[in-house]
């Protein structure tokens, strides 16, 4: 089987001070193994400080690990060289939270599908560049008579944000890393953008990663779901079954805490202990600890991934009766 | 029972290089005390114009140009900027968007709030109180929005997001104002931290009897935590009503189709977007401005602007599908 | 994927000129400076246009003539036109001005952004060595350089090397702290996902926001430039053969003109002087909005 990207126990240690250092982990020893054959669309779920953005800017390359690899069809990003990094760039592209922030203000609009278009020589002609823009934005639900040409600043956070899209779509890429795109864009459009970035899974095969920290839009358009607490794995599997029944207490937290525009469905009467989150680093032990209603002992240990069934697993030692799995086989736990 | 908010035909607008700007188009609402409403809206609706309108912190090139916002009998709009001064804080309250950049970051939280209460002292002087008695209530308000009395002398770095989002309402309930106005307080935070923070808003509104407009986009959070919800769509008010009748039978085409929107556990993988895109303000289509992307528009829809209506149960709608009684 | 169509009126986009003039209009001290820099360049235009530029050198006209129709201003001890001094004086120290000017924002630019792009021991490098100079005092280190110059090398153009010698740290550490901020922001992550390399992305995606900083940079450095030379002649050690306006006011003061009662002589450098500076300061004002998107008024 192709390997498109692997994380080989990948851990991102960030250390501060010059003598007393103070270390934060944001990732530890995460595996992840997407395939080539298989796009998979995952959730990778979790509060701020979770680590979500420090996996997504390791995905793309923009940070390298501290320990642990990452390998783009068996080669290590970090020494990718030449013809086999524009590969990679190609390859693997992003969608941001901010529609605002991923244009430069100096240059229309046109210059975000411009660029890539003629560093990745996409286009043999200028005539060709102009149609491949404008199917891509057509295909997003924006008419280019109205976008380009314009300035960012001219046009609202909705049509910015579809042109981000549209970028993506036009490039094609094999793996797209989506961090929070629909967090700033209004409700009635946040439909759409789900259904387009959907689409790009099941027509064209791409792999989407799927960041946030909203339970809900992650339901509707992804197949299995990632939780992250500090930089741990919380619970994995199937999305459907860890939200419908989540087995972490952590988990259970975040699905209590969602606000459902459904007045039948009020927040639950799970109280929120240790109310505040400890700024400092704690030690080993599992990252939950001090706010976990069912805190034991024991948890100072590091709970490893209890696979609850064949797709859902639970770091927590209130499931220590089913076999542990190691984390290298996360994937394993994620339908595709 | 005397509304203790009260917004009559409220009209704001921007002056542009481009034109004119209608934030606010003739908003009308009312407000019972301890009454919780919620404002939603998508960007360009007018909802955060409206909050800077009641707080009359509109800054040029804005204007408000005409209508009443009257909090406990006296009309905001028309008193004098001194007295204006002296009911902020203390008749109607605002607890921002972004609460990291809404404290000073080289003065200590407990300045912070002493600050406010100073400077409304010498309103008259049988208010007046003294020093400690000024930090007792701050060390008070601190705990009510469950935060520790040590949190008066830390500096605004050494607290959280949600931390410092609940100084801020520990601040706007400092003088115990009559209206509390919370501009999508829990925008920046994640989901458990915006659910104690709501928590909290709820509990100390309920302590001193404020009443509460909470404004924002997602209506997840409105069915959660108020009574009546409002509508608002290029700069006008489409549908008010309260809660349960906003989620179980919407009766204007927007917000039939905003609820139509959400995402819920039953429905995996549909997507009802709203087709369109809100309009320029400084271009509103005539006649209803949502007339463009109605599904039900008729004639008059594109030519005449519609008049609320009053139904049972004390909703409003500015809808031709639901007409006045001639 | 239904779109409705709306009947989106095409918008107007006004020209550069209105847009230029429109703004002006909000920005008075711009448009009030730019105004009397006009001013001064079209007198010194015409100026260089019709009359003998000769006459700006001693022993040229008759000497120490009071303002008359022959004389619109005056001449001076040596035997000077003043008009036709003020005329040169203010060609020269628009020279000296833009020379400078344009050497310490070039070297600022340059040195800001290797150091704030590349970062590590070159951008410590650089930037100690800004910090290191920066509170030596200038006005010292002109004065003992052009003074122990030979007064024959003394010319506007070494003027304009001493000047600047001590005034590259600023933009320097201006356009570094920019390109720091800038290098962070999300367009210039997307350029690199997009396949650009580091050069693409300081030439192509950071330097075009930077234009309104670089001109604001060279604005100030011209003002400083202008003011660094001015005084710098008053002490007499520029060129003294020029009709400078600050070696006028020297000369002026050095042979007692007001005892003498020349009145005339120092009064139109000073003139001139007010009004260059002043220009330059109220345009500085102008720019701070431009650099300083908070202050502004409106978009």
């Amino acid at each position: 089987m192709a390997e498109l990207l692997e994380f080989r126990n990948v851990s991102k240690i960030y250390s501060r001070g010059l003598l007393s250092r103070v270390s934060t982990t944001a990732l530890d020893n995460i595996s992840l193994r997407l395939d080539a054959e298989n796009p998979t669309i995952m959730t990778v779920a979790g509060e701020s400080g979770s680590g979500k953005t420090t996996l997504a800017m390791l995905l793309l390359g923009f940070i390298a690990p501290t320990s642990g690899q990452i390998l783009y069809k068996g080669k290590d990003i970090h020494t990718l060289r030449g013809e086999d990094q524009m590969k990679f760039r190609r390859e693997v592209q992003a969608v941001f939270q901010d529609p605002f922030a991923v244009f430069n203000p100096f240059y229309t609009v046109d210059h975000l599908l411009s660029v890539p278009i003629e560093r990745f020589k996409l286009a043999k002609s200028k005539s060709e560049a102009k149609d491949k823009m404008v199917e891509a934005l057509t295909a997003v639900g924006l008419r280019p008579g109205d976008v380009l040409g314009r300035f960012p600043h001219q046009l609202s956070g909705g049509q910015r944000q579809r042109i981000n899209v549209a970028r993506a779509l036009m490039l094609r890429p094999k793996l797209l890393v989506a961090d929070e795109p629909v967090s700033m864009v209004d409700a009635s459009l946040r439909a759409n953008i789900l259904e387009t970035l959907r689409g790009l899974q099941k027509n064209y095969g791409v792999s989407i990663i799927y960041i946030t920290h909203d339970l809900t839009t992650a339901y509707h358009v992804t197949n299995s779901i990632v939780v992250l607490y500090r930089g741990s794995v919380m619970e994995a599997g199937d999305v459907d079954t860890v939200i419908k029944s989540p087995q972490h207490p952590y988990t259970k937290l975040l699905i209590d805490s969602i606000p459902w525009p459904d007045i039948n469905k009020r927040w639950g009467e799970t109280e929120i202990k240790a109310r505040e989150m400890e700024l400092t680093e704690q030690g080993t032990g599992c990252r939950f600890y001090s706010r976990c209603p069912f805190a034991m002992d024991k948890c100072k240990q590091d709970p490893p991934l209890f696979q609850i069934n064949r797709y859902q697993a639970a770091s927590c030692y209130l499931y220590e009766q089913h076999s542990v799995i190691a984390p290298e086989k996360l994937s394993d736990l994620l339908p595709a | 029972m005397t509304p203790v908010l009260q917004v009559n035909n409220l009209q704001v607008s921007y002056y542009t290089d481009a034109g004119r700007a209608r934030a606010l188009d003739g908003v009308t609402l009312a407000l019972a005390a301890g009454e919780k409403l919620g404002l939603v809206g998508e960007s360009g609706s007018g909802k955060s114009t409206m909050a800077l309108a009641m707080m009359r912190m509109i800054k040029p090139p804005g204007r408000i140009e005409g209508g009443q916002v009257i909090v406990a009998g006296t009309d905001l709009i028309t008193i004098s900027d001194e007295a204006m001064l002296q009911a902020r804080l203390s008749k109607i309250a605002y607890i921002p968007q972004g609460a990291m950049n809404s404290l000073n970051p080289v003065i200590r939280i407990g300045a912070q709030m002493m600050d406010a209460i100073k400077a409304h002292q010498d309103q008259s002087t049988s208010d007046w109180i003294s020093t400690a008695e000024m930090e007792k209530r701050c060390k008070q308000a601190l705990e009510s929005v469950d935060l520790k009395s040590n949190v008066f002398k830390m500096y605004a770095h050494e607290l959280s997001g949600g931390m410092k989002q609940r100084v801020c309402i520990a601040i706007s309930i400092l003088l115990r104002p009559k209206v509390i106005i919370a501009d999508e307080p829990t925008s920046a935070l994640d989901v458990v931290t915006q659910r104690q923070v709501m928590e909290t808003i709820d509990r100390v509104q309920k302590q001193i009897g404020a009443a509460v407009i909470l404004i924002g986009h997602d209506m997840g959070l409105m069915a959660q935590f108020v009574d009546k919800v409002a509508v608002m769509y290029a700069g006008r008010l489409m549908e008010l009503s309260n809660v349960r009748d906003m989620f179980t039978d919407p009766k204007h085409p927007y917000a039939q189709a905003l609820i139509r929107s959400l995402p819920n556990l039953e429905n995996k993988g549909v997507f009802n977007g709203i087709p369109g895109m809100a309009p320029a303000l400084l271009q509103l289509p005539g006649g209803c401005s949502f007339h463009p992307r109605c599904p039900h528009v008729m004639d008059i829809c594109r030519t005449q602007r519609p008049e609320p209506t009053a139904l049972p149960g004390g909703r409003i709608v500015e809808c031709y599908l639901y007409p006045t009684k001639a | 994927m239904t779109t409705i169509s709306l009947a989106q009126p095409a918008i107007i986009q006004p020209s550069r000129l209105t847009l230029f003039l429109r703004y002006l209009r909000r920005n008075k001290s711009l448009a009030v400076g730019l105004f009397i820099l006009l001013l001064l360049v079209i007198f010194t235009v015409y100026g260089l246009a019709t009359v003998d530029l000769n006459h700006a050198y001693p022993i040229s006209v008759k000497s120490k003539q009071p303002p008359s129709w022959e004389f619109p201003l005056g001449t001076d001890f040596f035997g000077r036109d003043l008009y036709v001094a003020m005329v040169v004086g203010l060609k020269e120290t628009a020279i000296i001005g833009l020379l400078a000017g344009a050497l310490g924002t070039f070297i600022g630019v340059v040195l800001g952004f290797i150091s704030a792009y590349f970062g590590g021991w070159l951008d410590m490098g650089i930037k100690g060595i800004c910090q290191i100079l920066t509170p030596i005092p200038a006005l010292l280190m002109q004065v003992i350089i052009a003074g122990s110059l030979d007064k024959r090398d003394v010319t506007i153009y070494t003027m304009a090397f001493v000047v600047v010698l001590l005034a590259w740290m600023g933009p320097t550490l201006v356009i570094r702290a920019q390109v720091l901020t800038m290098k962070e922001r999300q367009f210039v992550s997307v350029a690199k996902l997009s396949g650009m390399g580091d050069l693409g992305i300081i030439f192509s995606e950071i330097l075009p926001n930077l234009l309104p900083f670089v001109a604001a940079a060279f604005v100030n450095q011209v003002f400083y430039s202008v003011f660094a030379s001015f005084y710098l002649a008053v002490l007499g050690l520029g060129p003294l053969r020029e009709p400078l306006l600050g070696n006028t006011i020297w000369a002026a003061q050095a042979q007692s003109a007001f005892f003498n009662n020349w009145w005339w002589w120092p009064l139109a450098p000073a003139i001139a002087l007010v009004l260059i500076l002043g220009s330059l300061a109220l345009i500085n004002m102008g720019m701070d909005e431009l650099a300083n998107p908070r202050i502004r008024k409106t978009e």
